[in-house]
């Protein structure tokens, strides 16, 4: 649902040349708008957290962000992102396949289904593992206090869920692209005896692995950067259930708002990173499509 | 699954192997992960009544959260249409120094963790920011009210209707707009008539998944909004508040609200991607 595969290939000013070509005024002018909302939307904030976290010098910066607490937290929030990208990959991988390369009844029920956590608020997404997993009002919670778990207001609540809310990404960039690909060359491979699994790596992997790559940064952005989802299940146990996110908000809630702004720079650099990555598996994308 | 006789088929034969693999994998998945704690919503939002989740969801407090939420909601979905429609042109249409980089960064509020935006946004506007200083004479508040509220939620959906509408620009052929141009239309002419309903679709979905973002945000509202209860409460904090005031079943009473609102969402834009191609092949 969120942006299938887009950025990447461009003409050059297809404009150029035709007779429906629009005016150097209308166009200056079109140009300019666009500009100034960019940078008043995006640019300021962004330009705007390096400003501040470097606003009391470096070596506050420095304090911050190697704060045994934050870097606790720079542990959970990459135990999440690890196992999100691993599970929700495998889950992608499969799910694509078995809704790309066959036809069967329920198709669009289920490519539906699987866009669910899109639609729904992280909030809400923490509840209902609330609802399952506390261990006073909870489905489990009889199961729970018998075995002595905890999953809500733990490390194992912080994990499900952000496997909820990063589960659509992989299977949403593979769907769309494994089906227009087709199944001649899988069957081709099939037919000259090769097994199925050497078919999946030796066809299939090379002709996704970049919308993969995509797949997987979407993945590895929300997981890292979820908020509503994980505050409501964590709890917020400092050095314990914080992950990055959460650091910054109580950072942010004490009034340490320089440190607070040095986590959330971290996190920014993350996410252009990530950007980076993303713009290139695009653009590897569109070449292989053309 | 593979080697069915019956007449009715659920799954046409292949000779692709793996169906039955991946297919239970994916829907056991799905199942443990999604379905069963979405349905927890229902289940508890059943057992405590119908009388009780009405008196629940139309409380003027409850109300009120809706309210902000479905309005600032709009509002910023209804801007990003506007926005990204510009976006979207100038991107695909015109050629100028940084374009591909401006390309790139369009998706930075889906890779930047809201609170970050949260913190970023709400000291940019307080009335000491950058920006809020600026407004601050002409008597005009942003930050902990619903106009800041509105600012943030543009925030976070900006890149989605940029993102529908430009795939759709590029394929477009420029033969409608330039018979359209021979033929003595305007430039507006041929904006609103050729343009926009080959773009609608697109323009209508990438409504519909910024305002549905919108209006399940939370992150990046909880600190600009000031969370005045009736004023600047949205309803995700609401649900929020109540849990931790251990209201489970006003919490869950909300949460249904959300979650037939987000259905609904998902309903409507697979209506508008239906009705998309089903024009696309009558045309």
């Amino acid at each position: 649902m969120a942006g299938n595969i887009s950025g990447g290939i461009k003409t050059t000013d297809r404009n150029q040349g035709s007779a429906a070509k629009d005016s150097k005024v209308v166009r200056n002018i079109l140009i300019t708008m666009a500009m100034l909302s960019f940078i008043l939307i995006l640019v300021i904030p962004l330009v705007f957290v390096f400003v501040k976290a470097f606003e009391q010098g470096v070596g506050l910066y420095f304090a911050a962000i190697s704060d045994p607490i934050a870097l606790k937290a720079v542990q959970l929030t990459l135990t999440a992102v690890g196992i999100s990208v691993l599970f929700n990959t495998v889950f992608g991988i499969m799910a694509a396949w078995a809704i790309a390369k066959f036809r069967f009844k329920g198709k669009n029920l289920l490519i539906t289904l699987i866009d669910l956590p899109f639609a729904i608020s992280p909030v809400v997404a923490g509840l209902i593992f609330v609802l399952l997993f506390s261990t006073t009002h909870g489905l489990f919670a009889p199961l729970l206090n018998a075995w002595d778990l905890k999953i809500i207001f733990a490390t194992p609540g912080i994990i499900i869920a952000t496997l909820f809310v990063t589960f659509p990404f992989v299977a949403r960039e593979l769907i769309p692209l494994m089906e227009s690909q087709g199944t001649a060359e899988e069957e081709a491979a099939l037919t000259l005896g090769a097994s199925g699994w050497k078919t999946f790596w030796l066809i299939t992997m090379p002709n996704i692995k970049w919308a993969l790559l995509y797949g997987v940064m979407l993945t590895a952005a929300r997981a890292a950067g979820e908020f509503g989802a994980v505050s409501v299940v964590s709890g917020h146990i400092r050095g314990l259930t914080n992950t990055l996110p959460l650091h910054v908000e109580i950072l942010y809630n004490e009034y340490k708002f320089t440190a607070a702004f040095a986590v959330a720079s971290l996190l920014t650099l993350i996410a252009i990173l990530n950007l980076i990555i993303k713009n290139i598996a695009a653009w590897k994308i569109n070449q292989h499509n053309m | 699954m593979n080697s069915t006789i019956k007449p009715l088929r659920l799954k046409q034969p292949s000779v692709i192997p793996g169906f039955g693999i991946t297919m239970g994998f994916s829907l056991l998945y799905l199942s443990l992960l999604i379905l069963l704690p979405v349905s927890m919503v229902f289940i508890n939002t059943s057992s405590i009544g119908w009388e009780t989740f009405w008196e629940i969801v139309t409380t003027e407090r409850v109300l009120a959260a809706l309210k902000i939420s479905f309005g600032t909601s709009l509002l910023a979905a209804a801007v990003n249409v506007f926005l990204g429609l510009l976006m979207a042109w100038v991107l695909e249409r015109y050629s100028f120094p940084g374009r591909k980089i401006i390309d790139g960064l369009i998706d930075l509020p889906f890779a930047l963790p809201t609170a970050v935006a949260g913190i970023a946004l709400t000291t940019l506007y307080a009335q000491s920011g950058w920006i809020g200083q600026l407004v601050a004479p002409l008597g005009i508040k942003i930050a902990y009210t619903p106009l800041g509220i509105t600012l943030a939620l543009l925030f976070i959906s900006f890149p989605f209707v940029v993102r529908t509408v430009q795939p759709v620009l590029q394929s477009m052929e420029l033969e409608a707009e330039e018979a359209a141009t021979c033929l003595g239309a305007t430039k507006w002419q041929t904006f609103y008539k050729i343009i926009i309903p080959a773009l609608l679709p697109a323009i209508i979905t990438g409504f519909a998944l910024a305002f549905a973002r919108a209006l399940g945000e939370y992150g990046s509202v909880v600190f600009i909004s000031g969370n005045m209860p009736m004023k600047t409460e949205i309803a995700p904090l609401l649900i929020r508040t109540k849990l931790e005031q251990y209201d489970y079943a006003g919490a869950t009473a909300i949460a249904a609200v959300m979650l037939i609102i987000s259905f609904l969402m998902l309903l409507f834009i697979n209506v508008t991607q239906w009705w998309a191609s089903n024009r696309d092949k009558t045309n």
